[in-house]
């Protein structure tokens, strides 16, 4: 059972919450081989997609698994614009009986402060730079249908840490499983701190790379104000970039994930991206899987006012 | 002739030296005695035996808000809160939106603090037109108005050349002038300090060297001008350091600090709890400490309350939206007495001194003491009252203050301005 009705963060999670999640994944994994790809488990139940800042693939994720639940769907990718509080906002969903409320916002934090107004469950599907939970399960559990443990495994992220939520839940993920992270990012990509989250920090992509099991890779844009942070898309892809040789450096049976949208010839090399499709499209079915059992776990643990 | 005899309590007054129980005359609105014993046959005796009597609480830095937004604080109110936090004298900043830049304001505020205010106000007029640090405001007129120190709050004067122009255009009025150290550009849209806390909330960070590069250009300033620069207030262990390398030279860079930074620290704001987002921002527990150090040596000479009341709307909301302050006149002394002297960090002698003396030295008032035959301004704290801090109860419009719900001791018992009683017993003796 999880210990709280929200899941806003792997950081709020032990490792028997983080490995319970995990194996109800693996008990969905099998619904998604059957012919009819359904089970009950969420009839009448209700879940809202609530939606404040776009992000295609992790909604879609979340309806999939929720319909594979047999949830009833509400969609809301709009934000309020109409000057309505987040807090309001979730009251309103409360009223109209939703039992589950995945929140997507821009702003650190909006799903933690909205879990605190509202007796229903809430999913945080990922907040500004703060956390993207499942992404971080997902991701490792990927690495754990392949490799079986991530004890002793060196997995490195690449990319823009400063502004990614996912970065951060993988971590916290990776390091509570034990894995030995190495990230590698220029320096004005790494945020204060981040080696008191139990990593290495590098700042060439080579040192992150060296030896590792597993790669993610996170996207790096202009966006955000980046562009006060790098020059330019071009530096960065010359000197951190995933390419073939950097890749080489790693071992040799190492997985390369990306949570998505890739930005191709940036942050990895065309090459490496059509290498590492096989991993990337399994990253992306697994995402269902865990987003179910997420949704199912939450679902039995019930409603409370916290 | 109307007496009062406040007799038997523990008078702490810093000024003269005094720490011991005494007796204390106040005549027609003005002290005019204190001694172990007092004999009189015509005046209001008050038992203070137990009691902590300290000349009137003297804060630096208070939001009235008034002109501009009466929905955040009143004049009305915020004195109440005032009064009832112990204060009988206030230097009321500027209001967001409608600055005290011109004589007119000026004017206003203190015409309304003198109809509808129960505790003294005395207004801190902008440095630059519109706080926008582009032009020097009328200083003089300013001045003549009755402000008593010029600042633009919160709002740091980007351009040097301004900041040195604030300076030798102020010292001919003999005002003392407030620095906000914070460097806008490397504050950018920070909101929490940066650290491990930031970086584990997702939020924007402010470095402690935002602080720290403008604390070192006043003190350039400063020393070449041979002028004084206040800085209001500070929250970095470095600019401490700054500070103590600063008076070591004799150079007059001085500073106030906030009771929320000597008593929380960034952790404050996980679960991004609103009430605990403050400009600057709450540090670390290193910087904590050596604020705390910095108040006991007198390195930091004020503690000032930087009360800033915000709507319930403005902090129940997204913590990147919410407005940054916190409602703590009335919260203020009995923190620091329970968390600071009564734990032995810091001394009541000290404390009151950082609370009332040093702050009316620094807005060259005659306040801040018991002193004879100045104003008869007396806080009076029972250190043995335990009450728990509830901000529905306040008189301030704000209920922002992330102390709710703390168990404290040394709340005001009486507060006394010009020898009469705001508060009595705890209450209000006024409307």
């Amino acid at each position: 059972m999880l210990k709280n009705k929200d899941l806003l963060g792997i950081n709020d999670l032990d490792v028997g919450e983080i490995r319970l999640i995990l194996e109800t994944a693996d008990k969905f994994k099998e619904v998604s081989s059957r012919r009819v790809k359904k089970v009950p488990a969420l009839r009448g139940k209700t879940v809202a997609n609530l939606f404040f800042s776009p992000s295609t693939r992790t909604r879609i994720s979340f309806e999939r698994a929720s319909k594979a639940l047999s949830a009833d769907l509400i969609n809301i990718t709009t934000s309020p614009s109409l000057g309505e509080t987040l807090a309001d906002t979730a009251l309103t969903l409360e009223g109209l009986g939703v039992d589950l409320i995945v929140v997507r916002h821009d702003q650190a934090g909006a799903p933690v402060q909205l879990a605190r107004n509202i007796s229903a469950g809430v999913i945080n599907a990922g907040d500004g730079a703060h956390e993207h939970p499942t992404q971080a399960l997902v991701d490792v559990y990927t690495i754990l249908k392949e490799k079986g443990s991530l004890e002793g495994l060196k997995v490195a992220l690449l990319g823009d840490m400063r502004h990614s939520h996912t970065a951060r839940s993988n971590l916290y993920c990776l390091t509570k499983l034990g894995a030995e992270v190495a990230v590698g990012a220029p320096g004005t990509m790494i945020p204060e701190g981040l080696e008191e989250f139990g990593c290495q920090v590098y700042h060439t992509t080579e040192e992150a790379v060296e030896n590792a099991d597993a790669i993610i890779l996170t996207r790096v844009s202009m966006d955000f104000g980046n562009d006060k942070l790098l020059p330019s898309l071009r530096e960065y892809s010359r000197f951190f970039s995933l390419n073939t040789k950097r890749l080489a450096l790693a071992k040799p049976d190492v997985m390369v994930l990306h949570g998505g949208p890739i930005n191709r010839g940036v942050e990895i090399s065309a090459t490496v991206t059509d290498m590492a499709w096989p991993h990337l499209r399994e990253q992306v079915a697994n995402g269902v899987v865990v987003r179910m059992a997420a949704l199912y776990l939450l679902s039995i643990r019930g409603s409370e006012k916290r | 002739m109307k007496r009062l005899l406040l007799r038997g309590g523990r008078v702490v007054d810093p000024a003269n030296g005094r720490d011991g129980i005494a007796d204390v005359l106040l005549t027609d609105g003005l002290v005019e005695a204190v001694d172990e014993q007092i004999e009189t046959t015509d005046a209001e005796v008050i038992d203070c035996s137990g009691l902590l009597v300290t000349p009137g609480l003297v804060d630096t830095n208070v939001h009235l808000n008034e002109p501009g937004r009466e929905d955040r604080e009143t004049i009305a109110t915020g004195t109440r809160a005032a009064a009832l936090g112990g204060y009988t004298a206030l230097g009321c900043r500027s209001t967001e939106g409608l600055v005290m830049d011109n004589q007119t304001v000026v004017r206003y505020v203190r015409s309304r603090s003198a109809r509808d205010g129960v505790v003294r106000v005395y207004p801190i007029g902008t440095a630059t037109k519109g706080k926008k640090g582009e032009r020097l405001t009328e200083i003089g007129e300013i001045a003549a108005a009755g402000a008593v120190a010029i600042s633009d709050d919160a709002r740091c004067v980007d351009d040097a050349s301004m900041m040195r122009r604030i300076l030798l255009y102020a010292e001919m009025f003999s005002l003392p002038v407030f620095s906000f150290p914070q460097d806008t550009e490397l504050a950018a849209e920070g909101l929490v300090n940066e650290g491990v806390i930031s970086t584990r909330l997702g939020l924007a960070g402010i470095p402690a060297v935002a602080e720290e590069v403008i604390a070192g250009r006043e003190m350039i300033l400063a020393e070449s001008l041979n002028c004084a620069v206040h800085l209001s207030p500070i929250s970095s262990a470095s600019t401490v350091e700054l500070l103590r390398y600063a008076q070591e030279r004799g150079i007059k860079l001085s500073a106030e600090v906030t009771p929320h930074n000597l008593l929380l620290t960034d952790a404050a704001c996980e679960g991004y709890q609103t009430d605990a987002l403050v400009s600057p921002p709450l540090r670390s527990e290193a910087d904590r400490q050596a604020l705390i150090e910095s108040v006991a040596d007198g390195t930091v000479a004020i503690i000032a309350t930087d009360h800033s009341p915000c709507t319930v709307a403005e902090k129940k909301t997204e913590f990147t939206k919410a407005v940054p302050g916190i409602a703590g006149l009335e919260t203020a002394f009995p923190l620091l007495f329970t968390k600071l002297v009564e734990s032995g960090l810091l001394t009541l002698s000290r404390l009151v001194d950082a609370m009332s003396t040093q702050p009316a030295r620094l807005l060259n008032l005659a306040l801040g003491t018991l002193t004879p035959e100045l104003p008869a301004d007396v806080s009076i704290f029972d250190p043995e009252q335990e009450r728990t801090v509830d901000v529905r109860s306040f008189k301030s419009k704000g209920m922002n203050n992330p102390f709710d719900g703390w168990l404290l001791r040394g709340w005001p018992m009486h507060t006394i301005v010009g020898g009469e009683f705001i508060v009595r017993d705890g209450k209000l003796t006024v409307s």
